[in-house]
């Protein structure tokens, strides 16, 4: 599959993944792995699944069936598909660094406390060392100044910038990416993009949902195409963007320029 | 003629009001501090119970739910006044009667942990929706976004769904803390020495009705100023970080 660094050890192991809403399946048994330093890029139309895909791998979105692995650990299910270890999960999260469409910062804390929150009151580290290191990611992403100021004062790029930083807090295995773009003005997409493209640069572990086929072409190192709950293709972003195998991923990227 | 008795009478007011007796000025502060005691109490229960009853209504099982809502609606329903009389006597008296029975002596409840209790109960009641309805317009993404890092329910709530709610509950609230100082004027029927129960007497005994009842409305309005101030401070605090709302 992602065999770009085929020597690396694995970080998320998606097997035969189901999803259903009611009576309605949205996920129909998608896989994926993802092993350290891969960027895979899930891609698709609205409704697809891709969302929910990756809502499951943290469990925010509780899969009917199929097997979830982070870093060699299989999150453990009931037969009935409902979560077993509670305990686990919240473990397994705090290795997940989970960036969201809509920001989601706590708009009742600085930026600062923003990024310390986790580390100090979950993690249990020192507050002095959790500072120090938020004060240094928050520069890194070109937000050192704002670290006293409330998310609500700050624009949609400098809130998920700070968002990217208050999840590289926790400092966590790999970085999860719900369409991080879809919801900033066309002139704040590229600050986001830089910030992620930085990141994909080190060597970080992501999975990333996005609308940016540029963007996914450039920095992934496996592209998955998901059609109706299922894989309808995947591969190296040259073959799957450059020859697209399958006609509805020829429409697709019709469809989306 | 009449200006002598004018002055006659405003000496007399002020002599009526004096801490020190003759004056009922003292009994009145009493009064007013007893009235102030059982508020907070039953404020500080209400809320507790309210935060309860608020996570056990939005996150409960469906046995939780129902009782919850037994709760709400039955209290909400029966008239304070009623539930005082009931609590006071209806189960004192069943307490007395189970004591005896079983060979103990008969305990008398106090009227201060009566109101406290009574009150308290009516205040959760209302509390559990004022707070279910404030938890309710908390982003569902913020909350989500402390789960998605890991962080335990218990942890959650109180880091931030609780803080983040209470500027949303915080107007709900002042209501419910003027209403629960006024409400203490209902424990006057038990024969509790609060302020309007306090003012009563004082009336009686002198005949200047006008001038004690006068004096328990202000000691009431001055109350509940100072409390609306504190609630505007406890406001302004819990909307930092968000942007000032004018229409």
């Amino acid at each position: 599959m992602s065999g770009s660094r085929a020597g690396a050890s694995e970080a998320i192991r998606v097997e035969g993944l189901r999803k259903s809403f009611g009576a309605h399946e949205v996920l129909k048994g998608v896989s994926l792995t993802a092993h350290e330093g891969d960027v895979v890029a899930i891609i698709g139309g609205s409704g697809s699944g891709k969302s929910t895909m990756l809502r499951c791998i943290n469990f925010l979105e509780t899969p009917s069936a199929g097997r979830i692995v982070i870093g060699g650990e299989e999150v453990a299910m009931r037969a009935d598909g409902s979560v077993a270890d509670r305990r686990q999960i919240e473990r397994l999260r705090q290795s997940l660094g989970m960036v969201f469409q809509q920001f989601n910062l706590w708009t009742h804390r600085t930026i600062l406390e923003n990024l310390v929150e986790v580390p100090v009151h979950v993690l249990h580290q020192p507050r002095a060392e959790a500072e120090a290191r938020a004060q240094r990611l928050l520069a890194r992403v070109g937000l050192a100044e704002k670290a006293d100021a409330y998310p609500a004062f700050l624009s949609g790029g400098q809130q998920q910038r700070a968002a990217i930083a208050r999840a590289l807090c926790m400092e966590p295995r790999a970085m999860l990416f719900d369409e991080p773009t879809s919801a900033l003005d066309p002139e704040l997409v590229g600050e986001v993009l830089a910030v992620i493209r930085d990141l994909a640069a080190e060597g970080r572990t992501m999975i990333l949902v996005t609308h940016e086929m540029k963007f996914a072409r450039e920095v992934a190192s496996h592209v998955i195409y998901l059609h109706n709950g299922v894989v309808e293709e995947e591969g190296p972003p040259d073959a799957l963007f450059g020859a697209p195998k399958s006609e509805r991923l020829k429409q697709f990227l019709k469809s989306v320029g | 003629m009449e200006t002598l008795a004018g002055a006659a009478a405003a000496a007399s007011t002020l002599e009526l009001l004096q801490l020190s007796p003759p004056g009922w000025g003292a009994n009145l502060l009493q009064g007013l501090w007893n009235s102030i005691l059982i508020a907070c109490g039953a404020f500080a229960l209400g809320l507790g119970l309210g935060t309860l009853g608020a996570f056990g209504k939005l996150y409960g099982g469906l046995i939780t739910r129902d009782l919850l809502a037994i709760y709400t609606t039955v209290v909400r329903a029966v008239p304070e006044l009623v539930l005082i009389l009931i609590l006071y006597y209806a189960v004192t008296d069943a307490v007395n009667q189970t004591l005896i029975a079983v060979g103990y002596g008969r305990i008398q409840i106090s009227g201060l942990a009566a109101g406290i209790a009574v009150l308290g109960v009516v205040q959760g009641a209302y509390a559990t929706e004022v707070l279910r309805g404030a938890i309710q317009a908390v982003p569902a993404g913020q909350i989500e976004a402390a789960r998605a890092m890991g962080m335990p329910p218990a942890l959650l709530a109180r880091r931030v769904t609780l803080p983040l709610m209470l500027s949303n509950a915080l107007p709900g609230l002042a209501n419910l803390w003027l209403i629960a100082t006024k409400d203490t004027a209902l424990l006057a029927v038990v024969g509790f020495g609060e302020l309007t129960q306090q003012t009563r007497q004082a009336a009686g005994a002198t005949k200047a009705y006008f001038t004690f009842f006068i004096a328990a409305g202000m000691l009431y309005l001055i109350l509940s100023i100072g409390s609306g101030w504190l609630f505007a401070k406890a406001e302004h605090r819990a909307r930092r970080g968000l942007p000032e709302v004018r229409g």
